[in-house]
């Protein structure tokens, strides 16, 4: 798959905002759950 | 709560199985292990990303609207083999009243609930340009959206209960109860006519895709088993230290640190 440019990629044949959408959902989870994970570890750690 | 209840003693156990099941054995193990998984699933993303959006082609009806796949269908798998995993864990607890297992299935289950998630939004942004639509209550749609409903009840319950083995025990019978939506939203696309599509893969015959889609998809949910795992075990950990802070081995970790 050949883009041919980075503006064509993140343009994703027009469907940016679903494929991105998407993924950054997934990222956002993702980067959420373990900032959360952390705060409980440090929290548990403390308390202990 | 280490005083309480029924527990394996890891000087009267002869399997290193059972003694593994003891909170303050498993606790450094699940540390060591952590590290690892969280590579491998690093590991698994990158060339999975990679394939997902510089190798497989454009699909021929859909664009690059189908790239949405690669996320959604391994959520989607994720959501419902971790609850078969958390169910698992609850089923163990309430049979051989060890523990770590309800420990386990809490630790499991908000993992669970965010593929649940992840596979409801990806599918709402991938059928408005394929379907026309954000939702439809069809038998797949549903079934799923009841799934996030029971991780949701499990840890509801789960954190309304202040006896943590009471609370286990209520959990687990959810969990276990919980368990027949899942061959429904598998099956659902067979049994009902649904608009959500029938499964590209299965294990009976060829997959309906071309090979680098199916590896790429593959990839990914390989990467989101083994963050999954690791998730799993760095909350374990946690839940382990919140539940048996007041145990002499927690006093003795913290005075070594």
């Amino acid at each position: 798959m050949n883009w041919g440019s980075f503006g064509n990629f993140t343009h994703m044949g027009g469907y940016a905002f679903y494929v991105w959408g998407s993924y950054l959902m997934a990222l956002a989870c993702i980067a959420g759950e373990l900032a959360l994970l952390a705060r409980r570890a440090r929290l548990a750690e403390r308390r202990a | 709560m280490a005083t309480e209840g029924y527990r394996l003693d890891s000087e009267t156990s002869g399997s290193w199985l059972l003694k593994l099941a003891a909170p303050q054995a498993f606790f450094p193990v699940a540390g060591r292990m952590i590290p690892w998984f969280a590579v491998l699933a690093v590991l698994f993303a990158l060339p999975g990303l990679y394939l997902s959006f510089f190798v497989a082609p454009t699909d021929f009806q859909q664009g690059e609207a189908y790239r949405v796949i690669f996320l959604h269908v391994p959520a989607a798998w994720m959501s419902m083999f971790l609850y078969l995993v958390m169910a698992f864990w609850a089923a163990l607890g309430l049979i051989l009243n060890t523990r770590l297992s309800g420990m386990m299935a809490s630790a499991v289950a908000p993992t669970g609930a965010m593929f649940t998630f992840l596979a409801l939004w990806s599918g709402a942004l991938w059928g408005k340009p394929t379907w026309g639509t954000w939702w439809v209550w069809d038998a797949r749609l549903t079934s799923e959206l009841i799934l996030l409903f029971l991780y949701f009840g499990f840890i509801a319950l789960t954190n309304a209960i202040d006896d943590p083995r009471r609370a286990d025990r209520a959990g687990a019978v959810l969990a276990i109860v919980g368990v027949v939506n899942i061959p429904i939203i598998y099956f659902s696309v067979k049994w009902w006519n649904t608009l959500h599509q029938g499964a590209s893969v299965s294990l009976t015959r060829a997959p309906s895709m071309a090979t680098t889609m199916l590896v790429g998809m593959l990839l990914m949910s390989l990467a989101a088993w083994m963050y999954s795992i690791a998730v799993a075990l760095w909350r374990v950990r946690s839940i382990i230290l919140e539940r048996e802070r007041d145990a002499q081995w927690v006093r003795e970790l913290r005075g070594v640190q």
